[in-house]
């Protein structure tokens, strides 16, 4: 089982999945009986997802859908030119 | 009818660009967002987004089935950023930011509890920053510590697809995640300071 150090070295790959299922065990078995690292844990597990969360809620600009449609309607025979360039 | 006039062997290659042209619109948000988040500017982040259509849709035979058309668009956003807003500088940005000790905000939790006692049953602690701070705060880092937490965090791509999609090893991609969520929580944390959000006797 991972000490307290170990854990929050890792912690950050362990959020992101991409620790080995071994490795994971390890991290997992620690936070179990971790209070402390638990805790940290679930900071981060929710500054990730607010973070996510906060940031792609972008409104699509009016007309962009529209205008990708039209080009690569344009662009059909993949010649490479467009009508009104890439840059509009 | 319109048909007609396409010789057969076009009309194979048009209904393929069709399909594709179909699936890649679902992405478009996704792209916008994005764009946004790396040119910081939403004419800008539009031309982006185009341009990454249309270069997808002309190299759409070099997708190959199989492979993850959202993963393989992204690469394609991202180099044309890379080169189009790169290409302006001489050499590519690699600036530092200095030092961010580890667990930045998580160590002065204790210092917003205050301020969080006062947020509505719903909300979540990490709503005392508001949209504008978030994406501000990401905003704020530099290129090269930037897109990786984009990629990561917004987009939820494995650190290998990151490091194909900005050509660096994934130990980079580790290295520069670690101090771009720090530099940000830093940054997000100045903002709750400047509010006076921060407990004084802390």
């Amino acid at each position: 089982m991972a000490n307290c150090n170990e854990t929050l070295k890792e912690l950050e790959p362990y959020l992101d999945g991409e620790l080995s299922a071994e490795a994971r065990e390890h991290i997992h078995g620690h936070l179990d009986g971790c209070a402390d690292c638990q805790q940290a844990y679930e900071f981060h597990f929710e500054l990730k997802e607010a973070i996510r969360r906060k940031v792609s809620n972008d409104e699509l600009p009016d007309g962009l859908l529209q205008r990708l449609e039209f080009c690569l309607r344009e662009d059909f025979d993949g010649d490479g030119t467009v009508a009104g360039g890439v840059n509009g | 009818m319109s048909v007609r006039r396409q010789p057969p062997v076009r009309f194979d290659r048009v209904a393929d660009r069709s399909t594709f042209a179909e699936q890649a619109m679902e992405y478009a948000p996704q792209l916008y967002s994005t764009a946004l988040r790396m040119t910081r500017n939403r004419a800008d982040a539009e031309d982006l987004v185009q341009e990454t259509m249309l270069r997808g849709f002309r190299s759409f035979e070099t997708f190959s089935e199989g492979t993850n058309l959202r993963a393989w668009l992204f690469r394609i956003l991202t180099n044309a950023y890379i080169n189009r807003y790169r290409a302006k500088q001489r050499r590519p940005v690699e600036t530092d930011m200095g030092e961010v000790e580890d667990l930045y905000l998580y160590r002065r939790v204790g210092g917003l509890e205050a301020a969080a006692a006062s947020l509505s049953a719903e909300d979540q602690f990490l709503d005392l920053f508001t949209d504008d701070e978030v994406k501000a705060a990401l905003e704020d880092l530099p290129d090269n510590f930037r897109l990786p937490v984009i990629l990561a965090d917004v987009e939820g791509f494995a650190y290998k697809e990151i490091a194909e999609m900005l050509d660096i090893p994934v130990g980079t991609v580790m290295s520069r995640l670690h101090r771009g969520r720090k530099a940000m929580q830093r940054a997000l944390y100045s903002f709750a300071e400047e509010r006076g959000l921060v407990n004084q006797a802390d």
